[in-house]
């Protein structure tokens, strides 16, 4: 499935359909809410360090300018180079560049979500690069010919069985008698095939948790410890990255990475966080000799000024994801988008466009579970309901809902006609319910009678009926 | 200057009009804190929390002892490498049979470097590289074997770079700090340890006098 | 009324559309909660829509209109009550928002916001009211936190201190009572199947508990679990909390 956010209202309807993925879901959001809540408990100090976390991301959005240019003096300091890219498509070209004139034949790549934000795997593809996925659910969706679905677990939607699958048919070395009945066996297989990778790539690319002004430091946070290898074995180390992550110092990015796991994965740290700054230095025992940060503004330079500027606090937890009951609803395909659930929903109309992506930040009960996890505490429901503004502005809804608030807006400035109609509506639901406490189908309420009774009014208004009783 | 850096730094700057804005850390967590026996206890659970096997031995050439007694209750298979880290020197590494010294290559099974801290957490190691380490030494073989010197145990994580930059040090080409051995819950959120880097991850406390 | 108590002070009630329109029984409970617990009660007539269904699908200028409405009916009382705390959040956090760039009415708002409560969250923590300890009901309930009043205006333990000194029915917490039910306003209809899908998620979680009734401070939110309950054939039952405490209080329902 490709970027299509158009088509969310259809995708809600397939995903619906497809049982394996909605025990996907419900696996991941039970086990999460407990993993969190264990993790939590054993940090008093939680809820500051969301205070500080996003007071960090906040005064790195406020210094953005003069963080980037420290940076990039340190990364050059280092021996490093910063390609500044401001879209999808210079950035393509800046990796594409790099690739070639490193005389690169394989890639190896740990996980980014910015270089699948430009499509770098396209890019590098249509350029003749053998490029490879090494994180083990990016690996298995390179193989499908499928998108992530959720920002750091990125084949939830998969089963095992899919995953084994997958490799029988693309291992052809892989021996028909192997059982990959077990998450172990499959795990081992892909290692194998990976290992390889990693040994004979010529150039590594990582993307970036945080960049990191005082030192020129790119910092990654990994379980698997892929990108660890990915920019340690192979000549060439770049780093593909959004400009909003860069901070000030070492001690900021500490505070983040103590609320980073807590929020992602609901560990206490992740198994690496690695701090790579510039090249290796001259009479380092290895390590790339070759080191370039792209750079990726594509709409986010955008967003810093403008009213959904909170949105690029983000530092990609995916916790509103996982937390999300219409991401659990639906999985992350739905959203036709590179980043799906409530913090997609905000970026993709900035990405791609509101016509497009009007949809999005529609798809949400404003129930604020997604706030309340954020751990850099973006108000999420209020950027959305920003987009809705835009798009009720921009007359991007349905006629027909816009009609209608347009009537209960001049209804509701008549209290006394509103509620006499009001009263008028329920005894019509009364007369129709003949006795019955609900109906079960009602002309032109469809929407909620398809899988819902309506409950019918008591009779009267509250108000009328108070004055009437009252005497006031 | 390229055209694209001066669109967007012009464009952030218009967006920000301000001066720049001061930006304190967070507060460090009170587990970070704390009487060097109460650190080295929590480093400790931590370990064990994080899937790591320890041991602690008393006296530098102890360290190489310990690493032969759990290479032979492992028994990894494949080479045995360690770096050229001078804290390994008094360590009694050469009672270890095929050991080599240097980057690691594909054949080999266990890995043995020193740390630049153990900070107690999460128990959690720093790890670097440098002229005498080869970053892959910490990811590349199936068994890590590190080597934390009881001296430098310390609380947060703050406190491990405060080490590593003492005296004004600019940071190595890679640091990294290690939780636990290699893991992932890509499949179905099962979790796996040993993806790519290593599956085992003992770790030796050398608490010499 | 209550005549063996001192009137405390007025309180302006905001019934909410939906308890006006569709369980006045709602708010009359709601209504004698506040009287017993010391305070005088007022409805305006020219009370209607907080605005929240303009709000949520982006007709901010509607929404604007609502509030000034408000406003100008609730700004006199003393305090200001709604049996919701979706509605109760709209006062409490979204007029000022609204009306924040608008000289003559962003004062009147916050002055309003300041004074505006959650039915429950009035109860429990403004008045310090406890519901004199009932006769124990028969069965049983299970408690389901509304989005708004929970995440917006922090109200989790003031339902259950009162359903506790009420000394019954007993309470059985659901998994998750704090995750949404899929009502979210105008989001129930426009995405119908996942709105659905979560209230089935919901309903699951409250039939695990074996609770004859589901209770809540919102009113659309019950109506989507009741609906969806009796669509599933469910025997489950829902109350208003205000419906339970009034009956726990022995006051019956209904007007006087």
């Amino acid at each position: 499935m490709h970027a299509d956010s158009a088509r969310f209202p259809d995708n809600v309807t397939a995903a619906r359909r497809d049982p394996m993925l909605l025990g996907a879901l419900q696996r991941l959001q039970r086990d999460a809410r407990a993993g969190r809540a264990e993790v939590i408990a054993r940090l008093p100090e939680f809820e500051a360090l969301r205070d500080a976390a996003r007071e960090i991301r906040n005064g790195a959005l406020a210094n953005l300018a003069a963080n980037l240019e420290r940076f990039e003096e340190n990364v050059i300091a280092n021996g490093g180079a910063v390609h500044w890219c401001r879209d999808a498509a210079e950035a393509g070209a800046a990796v594409t560049r790099i690739c070639r004139e490193a005389g690169a034949r394989t890639v190896a790549k740990g996980k980014s979500m910015v270089s699948e934000e430009i499509a770098l795997n396209a890019a590098l593809l249509g350029a003749g690069f053998d490029v490879v996925e090494t994180d083990l659910g990016e690996y298995v969706l390179q193989l499908r010919d499928e998108t992530p679905s959720h920002i750091v677990i990125p084949a939830i939607h998969l089963t095992k069985d899919q995953f084994a699958e997958t490799f029988r048919d693309a291992h052809d070395a892989l021996p028909e008698d192997r059982s990959l009945e077990e998450a172990r066996a499959i795990t081992d297989e892909a290692r194998g095939a990976l290992r390889d990778v990693f040994l004979r790539a010529d150039v590594g690319i990582t993307g970036a948790n945080f960049l990191i002004a005082e030192t020129g430091s790119v910092v990654i946070v990994t379980n698997e410890g892929n990108g660890d290898l990915a920019q340690s074995l192979p000549r060439t180390h770049i780093v593909v990255t959004g400009i909003e992550k860069a901070l000030g110092t070492v001690e900021e990015a500490l505070t983040l990475v103590r609320v980073l796991a807590r929020s992602a994965t609901g560990q206490e740290i992740s198994a690496y966080t690695t701090f790579a700054t510039g090249a290796r230095r001259a009479d380092d025992a290895a390590g790339p000799e070759a080191f370039h940060v792209v750079l990726v503004d594509n709409g986010r330079s955008d967003l810093l000024g403008g009213p959904k500027r909170e949105i690029l606090r983000c530092i990609r937890c995916g916790a509103c994801q996982t937390v999300c009951p219409v991401y659990g609803a639906v999985g992350g395909h739905a959203y036709g988008a590179v980043y799906a659930g409530p913090v997609g929903s905000v970026l993709t109309p900035a990405l791609s466009g509101l016509e497009t992506a009007k949809h999005l930040p529609e798809a949400s009960s404003f129930c604020g579970a997604c706030e309340a996890v954020c751990p850099v505490r973006i108000p999420l429901p209020r950027l959305l309901r920003l987009w809705r503004q835009d798009a009720f502005q921009a007359h991007l809804g349905p006629t027909a809902l816009r009609w209608g608030l347009f009537a209960w807006s001049a209804l509701t400035a008549w209290p006394g006609a509103y509620r006499a109609a009001g009263a008028i509506g329920g005894r019509v639901l009364r007369l129709l319910a003949m006795g019955r406490p609900r109906l079960a189908r009602l002309p032109f309420a469809g929407k909620w009678t398809g899988g819902r009774d309506l409950p019918v009014p008591e009779g009267g208004t509250f108000v009328g009926q108070w004055h009437r009783r009252r005497g006031k | 200057m390229s055209a694209p850096r001066d669109d967007i730094l012009g464009r952030i700057r218009a967006a920000n009009p301000g001066p720049e804005v001061p930006v304190s850390p967070g507060p460090v967590p009170a587990r970070g804190r704390g009487e060097a026996s109460a650190l080295r206890q929590r480093f400790f659970a931590g370990l064990d929390m994080a899937g790591v096997s320890h041991a602690t031995v008393t006296s530098w050439p102890g360290v190489g002892a310990e690493i032969e007694r759990f290479l032979a209750e492992a028994g990894p298979g494949g080479g045995l490498v360690a770096s050229n880290d001078p804290m390994l020197e008094p360590c009694g590494l050469d009672r270890l049979p095929g050991l080599r010294r240097g980057a690691p290559e594909a054949g080999d099974g266990v890995s043995i470097t020193g740390t630049v801290a153990g900070i107690a957490e999460t128990g959690t190691l720093m790890v670097r590289s440098g002229p005498d380490i080869a970053n892959a030494l910490h990811f590349l073989p199936d068994t890590h074997v590190a080597v934390v010197d009881a001296a430098r145990i310390v609380g947060a994580y703050e406190d491990a770079f405060a080490l590593l930059r003492a005296g004004g040090a600019p940071l190595p080409r890679n640091v990294t700090l290690i939780t636990g051995p290699s893991r992932s819950s890509d499949i179905e959120r099962i979790l796996q340890i040993g993806v790519h880097g290593p599956r085992t991850l003992h770790v030796v406390v050398c608490d010499a006098p | 009324m209550p005549s063996d108590t001192e009137t405390r002070a007025t309180v302006g009630f905001f019934a909410t559309c939906l308890v006006d329109l569709f369980r006045p029984s709602v708010g009359f409970a709601a209504a004698r909660l506040i009287e017993r617990a010391g305070y005088r009660v007022v409805v305006p007539r020219a009370q209607s829509c907080c605005g929240q269904p303009g709000y949520n699908s982006g007709d901010r200028d509607a929404a604007r209109r609502a509030a000034r409405r408000a406003v100008a009916v609730f700004e006199g009382f003393e305090h200001v009550v709604a049996p919701s705390g979706s509605c109760a959040a709209m006062f409490v956090h979204h007029f000022p928002d609204l009306l924040s760039d608008d000289a003559g009415w962003e004062g009147r708002a916050r002055a309003l916001a300041g004074k505006t409560c959650e039915l429950v969250d009035f109860l429990a923590r403004v008045a310090g009211w406890r519901p004199e300890a009932a006769p124990p009901a028969a069965g049983s309930i299970t408690y389901h936190d509304s989005c708004a009043g929970l995440r917006e205006l922090g109200i989790r333990e003031q339902p259950r201190a009162l359903i506790a000194a009420a000394g019954a029915p007993e309470l059985r917490e659901m998994e998750g009572p704090d995750i949404c039910c899929g009502f979210g306003g105008t989001f129930c209809v426009k995405y119908p199947a996942i709105s659905e899908a979560m209230a089935d998620k919901k309903i699951d979680a409250i039939e695990a508990t074996g609770a004859d009734t589901v209770v809540g401070g919102d009113l659309g939110c019950l109506l989507h679990i009741e609906g969806r309950l009796s669509r599933r054939g469910s025997a489950v039952g829902t109350s208003h909390v205000a419906e339970l405490l009034a009956a726990g209080s022995g006051d019956g329902m209904g007007g006087d």
